[in-house]
């Protein structure tokens, strides 16, 4: 196909995503601290599910709620599936100051968690290099500190954010406090990116179902 | 109820003393029969139960009954108006929360009377007002449909009305003034294909729900689908009786059905509420009432030859030229890839603006929105994989959109009044 002015207008889901990849770009067009999350790479169930969340109400974001709102479920497969396997280069990691001490809360948080807080390690469901795990459990590193901090901020004031109520990281999210949240989105923000998604095995059946409603019913993610 | 005649004489033959045979033959004949009578008259429950599903999507009865994500027919969606809030009631065969202990009459009386089962006058924002021409037999059917899906137990929160809405004597009021109970009488001039798609349009299909311009009370204004800016939503319904607006009078039959079942066309495309319309409902029209509703809509404006205001007067003014240039500017920046230098577009993935009704529409509503919010069209059978404009409320500021809204209201051969930052923000908010 081509348009009036002998634009060739590509069959492609490239093109047919230009809508979101002026948000969702390429470049990291619009700097560091932008709340814009990277979608590239993520797991195609997860980015499925949250796709659904925001066109069935569960997930709040007027913009994206928008564009969604008329699209069948087999699309947004495909432009889950689309997304999930883009590769694209990853910005550099944030450099944000931190102490000593928050550095190692950080690190004791994520990879060994406070079973007697019932907070399983971070690593134990997004992978030992916290890059996600297929097909639903989305990477922790590549995100923006703000990002990071509104989700799980999200979770914890319990607002229709993935309103999914039992679902295993709103009560994760909500066993956390205010400064874990802080050290947590600044620690993972600074981290580099390498690496693919786990696979599903690596989960132990504890946490599989203790996830079960979000990542069994993975979206059609075969 | 032939069959109880038939058990009756098999008593009268035994009484008789008739022989054992007779007896036999009659009771296994009998029995037969009702068999049969039991088939048949479930095959004819399971045919109006299958076109009651049909109906009910042609009256889009779920898109209002359902809650985002939520039970199908399970009522609890929010409706804003500008009386207040109205939740749909649940409408699942449920004992306690739908109309599981409803009748066919009960049925009948609230979609054709606007009357609940308790004999409560219902509020218009069920579109009764328009249901009402729906013949007794299709509103049956769709009964028989909704009796037979899965009961749902739903309690869904009260209406919140504001004073003095929320009295029903004036809702008796308003009932005297607007609203005209009665079923569809066919025009005897007129084809039957003409006919089914006035049926369709002012019954079920409910397009004047939001192609009408409403009073002040929430009534529409008359019955002629004039156009209008919807309750409780920030868009324009434009007019169906306008070449101006939403007319296909000059329009091929074939593209007015492709319009209404694929949600585009070369020259159009729907957005908002409407892109739902189609999603929901209109994409699932048979062939035939596609055509038929397609032959009405084109009726409306075969005669109409009324012409655009005389805004062009105003090219030739210097201010005017400048203002178009920065337009123009904006849009080679951000609009051009897709919709292209001439404004043509790509027809079936990136709409024409050259020569878009929708664009150059008196109110500039639509045209502001689309731009703010961007959109794709829905996923239809026919369209099911569509392309999207990016929303562009985050990149321009109300002065850019007003000036690449003026630019396009005025490019190639479209003229239109030109568009204010103020109009930008105006056209902002009212989403759900
Ligand atoms: C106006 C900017 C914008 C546009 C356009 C946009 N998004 Fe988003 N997207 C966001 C923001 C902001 C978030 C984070 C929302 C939140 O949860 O607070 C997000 C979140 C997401 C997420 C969830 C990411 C995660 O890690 O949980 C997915 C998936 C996504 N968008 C896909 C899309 C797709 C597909 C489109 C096009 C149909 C699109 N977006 C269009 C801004 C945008
Ligand atoms: C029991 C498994 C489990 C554990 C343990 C867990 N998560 Fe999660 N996490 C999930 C799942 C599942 C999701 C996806 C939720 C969804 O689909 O909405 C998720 C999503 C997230 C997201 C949203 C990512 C995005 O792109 O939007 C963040 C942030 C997050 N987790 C942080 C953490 C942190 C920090 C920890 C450790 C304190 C942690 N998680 C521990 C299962 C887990
Ligand atoms: C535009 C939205 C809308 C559409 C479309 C719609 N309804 Fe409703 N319906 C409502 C609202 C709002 C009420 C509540 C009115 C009231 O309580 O006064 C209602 C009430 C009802 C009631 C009365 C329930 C009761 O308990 O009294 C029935 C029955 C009903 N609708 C059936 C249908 C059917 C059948 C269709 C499709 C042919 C349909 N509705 C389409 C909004 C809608
Ligand atoms: C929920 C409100 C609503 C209902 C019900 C509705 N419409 Fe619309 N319609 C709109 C709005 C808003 C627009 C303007 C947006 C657009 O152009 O798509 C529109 C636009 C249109 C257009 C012009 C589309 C274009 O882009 O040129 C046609 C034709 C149309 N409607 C026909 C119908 C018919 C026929 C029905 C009944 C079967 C109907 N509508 C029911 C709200 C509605
Ligand atoms: C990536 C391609 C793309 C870009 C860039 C784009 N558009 Fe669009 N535009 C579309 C698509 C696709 C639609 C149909 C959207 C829908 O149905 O909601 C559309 C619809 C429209 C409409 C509504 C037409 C109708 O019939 O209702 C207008 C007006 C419009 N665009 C103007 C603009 C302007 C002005 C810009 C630049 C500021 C722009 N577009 C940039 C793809 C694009």
């Amino acid at each position: 196909m081509a348009n009036a002015n002998g634009n060739a207008v590509l069959d492609s889901m490239d093109e047919r995503v230009k809508a979101c990849t002026i948000c969702h770009s390429a470049e990291d067009k619009v700097g560091r601290d932008a709340y814009y999350p990277r979608i590239a790479g993520k797991p195609q169930g997860y980015i499925f599910n949250q796709l659904r969340n925001f066109r069935d109400g569960r997930r709040y974001y007027q913009p994206m709620v928008i564009l969604l709102e008329n699209m069948s479920d087999e699309y947004l497969r495909e432009i889950a599936q689309y997304f999930s396997s883009l590769q694209l280069p990853y910005p550099d990691p944030e450099r944000i100051k931190m102490q000593p001490e928050e550095i190692k809360l950080a690190r004791h948080l994520i990879y060994s968690g406070y079973p007697k807080r019932n907070i399983p390690a971070c690593s134990a469901c997004h992978g030992d290099i916290l890059m996600g795990v297929e097909p639903a459990i989305p990477g922790l590193v590549g995100l923006s500190r703000a990002y990071i901090t509104a989700q799980l901020g999200g979770w914890r004031n319990g607002g229709i954010m993935r309103a999914q109520t039992s679902d295993c990281m709103s009560e994760i999210a909500k066993q956390l406090t205010e400064s874990e949240v802080n050290i947590v989105a600044k620690w993972l923000a600074n981290q580099p990116v390498y690496g693919k998604p786990s696979s599903f095995d690596v989960l132990s059946s504890e946490l599989v179902d203790r996830c079960s409603r979000t990542i069994l019913e993975n979206g059609g993610a075969e | 109820m032939r069959y109880w005649i038939m058990v009756l004489s098999v008593i009268d033959y035994r009484k008789s003393i008739a022989s054992l045979w007779i007896y036999i033959i009659s009771l296994t004949f009998a029995l037969l029969t009702i068999t049969a009578e039991i088939m048949a008259s479930e095959a004819e429950n399971s045919n109006a139960v299958h076109y009651g599903a049909y109906l009910a999507r042609i009256g889009n009865c779920m898109g209002c009954h359902t809650t985002k994500g939520g039970q199908p027919f399970a009522g609890g969606r929010r409706l804003s108006t500008s009386f207040g809030v109205f939740i749909t009631p649940n409408i699942t065969p449920d004992k306690e929360t739908g109309i599981g202990l409803w009748n066919q009459q009960d049925f009948w009386q609230a979609l054709h009377q606007g009357r609940s089962r308790d004999g409560r006058l219902l509020y218009p924002a069920f579109p009764y007002t328009e249901y009402t021409k729906v013949a007794r037999q299709d509103a049956d059917a769709i009964f028989a449909y909704l009796q037979s899906l899965p009961p749902v137990s739903q309690t869904n929160p009260s209406h919140d009305i504001f004073f003095p809405y929320n009295s029903e004597s004036l809702l008796a009021v308003w009932r005297a003034l607007y609203f005209k109970e009665g079923v569809y009488e066919p025009e005897r001039s007129k084809s039957a294909a003409w006919n089914r798609g006035a049926y369709l349009a002012q019954g079920l299909g409910h397009c004047s729900a939001c192609h009408t311009t409403r009073n002040a009370l929430g009534a529409s204004q008359n019955e002629t689908l004039t156009g209008g800016q919807i309750m409780g939503m920030n868009w324009y319904a434009p007019s169906l009786f306008s070449h101006l607006e939403a007319g296909s009078g000059n329009w091929e039959i074939d593209e007015i059905v492709a319009l209404l079942t694929t949600g585009i066309t070369k020259r159009a495309v729907t957005s908002g509420p409407m892109a739902t319309v189609v999603r929901q409902s209109l994409q699932y029209l048979s062939q035939e009432d596609a055509l038929a509703l397609a032959t009405y809509l084109k009726s409306l404006t075969e005669n109409d030859t009324s012409s655009v205001p005389g805004v062009h007067f105003l090219v030739t003014t210097g201010s005017f030229r400048k203002h178009l240039e920065l337009g123009e500017k904006i849009y080679q920046e951000y609009c051009q890839a897709c919709h292209g230098a001439d404004g043509k577009g790509t027809p079936g993935t990136y709409p024409a603006l050259d020569g878009n009704r929708g664009v150059v529409m008196d109110s500039p509503l639509n045209v502001i929105r689309s731009v703010l919010n961007g959109g794709y069209p829905p996923t239809t059978a026919g369209n099911s994989r569509p392309y999207g404009m990016p929303p562009f409320q985050q990149i321009l500021r109300n002065e850019e959109v007003a000036l690449v809204v003026s630019y396009i209201r005025n490019a190639w051969g479209n003229r239109a009044s030109l568009v204010r930052a103020l109009d930008v923000d105006r056209s902002k908010g009212g989403d759900d």
